[in-house]
């Protein structure tokens, strides 16, 4: 396959940045897209040129790293999918496919098509966590009786990898899928319960300073997200939310 | 509870209330509307009562103007913090692979609504309240020294409904009102948190609501433009 790339180069946080285009030869359809990014990396390094970085680790879609916005879409057009799992077989030969960086004001360009996601961890300090007793003492949690329904919602919810694909998707750059799915995974459980007011009203406050917008529910969240995380967590944010704040 | 409004989900619980509010009046002001095909006598009478009674006038009123000068507010301060969370936009975005166009566009179809509002205000609000309050009659007579002239109200209906240029703003101000509620009403039941096992029923009745109400208003302003 012969293909036409555009991608975003970014010096430094500071740089403008802009398009620039790189024609790429032989590439077979059975690449994965990083492995494609790689080789015209290996070509930039025999030309003497910068490579272009880019955010990787498992290239197996577990770790949420590869943050790449392929032809208007995150992680590409396929569904349910990271960047690292999308193939070059999804092309066609000659395609012109452009290549951008998350694109969020909580998200930070750092250099070419790495953002700087450092705000999701942020949120998760501020409550994404049970604060459980490991002296040695830990009560088993198949101890306590869960309804199977909560429990696969929990963990269908606890599946969010936090990539950022739905700020990335979202016309508001909101993270609210990202915050529902965090806060769901521990409301939905016994475990989660004791610290369930402070945990949203504090995750729901550091995800409004962080700068994300508003949610509007377009839904392209949901649509975009490879590990498809529904909109029913955001309700469910949204109604631990203002339970906790009538609560006080 | 302090702050609740100014926290991004106390704005979007605000923005649905506000939303349901504004469907609720939108469904009793086309039951009074379709009266004015279907019984014209009782469309007067019911406007009349609507245009008199004090409870209504001095209380419901306020409150309904109120609603939807927040929605409108609040809908640009939200538009304006969600542009903002976003200061560079993608060289390629498809948009349309994961939402549907009206999600997409509340803003613009907002905006056309609050342009019809301008002149639905200007068509029988201010007209209203210019016979009532400036000029003093309560009566709602067509001839207020004739008490056999009976109710205005359907006359003036019909009389606005006679410029086709007119009717043709209220029938795409109409589709516009349609685009919008087609997201709008499901969004808000989202924001309030009732996404449950009876949000596919809901999905269903909001497609009834969003083109049925719609749809209703345009066969009115139709239906007086070719029988006046």
């Amino acid at each position: 396959m012969d293909l036409k790339l555009k991608i975003w180069r970014q010096k430094n946080a500071n740089d403008k940045g802009k398009m620039v285009d790189y024609p790429i030869s032989n590439v077979s359809p059975d690449m994965s897209f990083l492995e494609m990014l790689d080789v015209l990396n290996n070509e930039l390094i025999e030309k003497g040129e910068s490579p272009v970085s880019f955010d990787h680790d498992c290239r197996e879609g577990i770790c949420g790293s590869c943050s790449l916005y392929i032809n208007g879409e995150a992680h590409g057009p396929d569904r349910l999918i990271t960047s690292c799992q999308l193939h070059m077989r999804t092309f066609k030969d000659g395609e012109t496919i452009v290549i951008e960086p998350w694109r969020a004001k909580a998200f930070p360009v750092i250099k070419d098509l790495v953002v700087d996601r450092s705000a999701f961890d942020r949120i998760q300090h501020a409550g994404g966590f049970i604060s459980v007793n490991t002296s040695g003492n830990t009560i088993d949690a198949n101890t306590i009786p869960i309804e199977k329904a909560d429990a696969d919602d929990a963990f269908m919810a606890a599946t969010c990898i936090g990539c950022g694909a739905c700020v990335a998707s979202c016309k508001n750059s909101s993270a609210m899928l990202f915050v529902g799915a965090k806060v769901s995974q521990f409301a939905l459980l016994p475990q989660g319960q004791v610290e369930a007011t402070d945990r949203v009203l504090n995750m729901v406050k550091q995800m409004d300073e962080e700068g994300f917008g508003n949610c509007t529910n377009t839904g392209a969240c949901e649509v975009e997200c490879p590990k498809g995380i529904s909109l029913e967590n955001i309700a469910r944010m949204n109604r631990e939310y203002l339970s906790a704040s009538f609560k006080g | 509870m302090s702050g609740i409004l100014n926290s991004s989900i106390g704005r979007k619980f605000a923005m649905a209330l506000s939303a349901l509010f504004l469907m609720v009046f939108l469904l009793q002001h086309f039951s009074i509307n379709i009266l004015s095909v279907l019984a014209p006598d009782t469309f007067n009478d019911v406007s009349h009562f609507m245009g008199t009674f004090w409870v209504i006038q001095y209380l419901l009123q306020p409150v309904l103007i109120l609603g939807v000068i927040f929605h409108f507010v609040m809908g640009f301060v939200l538009e304006i913090k969600n542009n903002k969370a976003r200061t560079i936009s993608y060289a390629k975005n498809n948009g349309a692979a994961n939402s549907s166009w009206m999600s997409r566009n509340m803003i613009w179809s907002g905006l056309a609504i609050l342009g019809f509002m301008l002149l639905h205000f200007y068509d029988f609000w201010v007209p209203e309240i210019n016979i009532k309050f400036i000029e003093g009659d309560m009566s709602g007579l067509i001839d207020p020294n004739n008490a056999d002239s009976g109710y205005r109200y359907l006359e003036h209906l019909q009389h606005k409904f006679v410029d086709g240029w007119r009717v043709a703003l209220y029938v795409i101000s109409f589709v516009f009102l349609a685009l919008h509620l087609l997201h709008g009403f499901n969004s808000a039941f989202q924001s309030i948190g009732a996404n449950n096992k009876y949000t596919k029923g809901l999905v269903g009745f909001s497609k009834v609501y969003a083109i049925g109400i719609p749809l209703g208003f345009i066969f009115i302003a139709l239906y007086h433009f070719f029988n006046h």
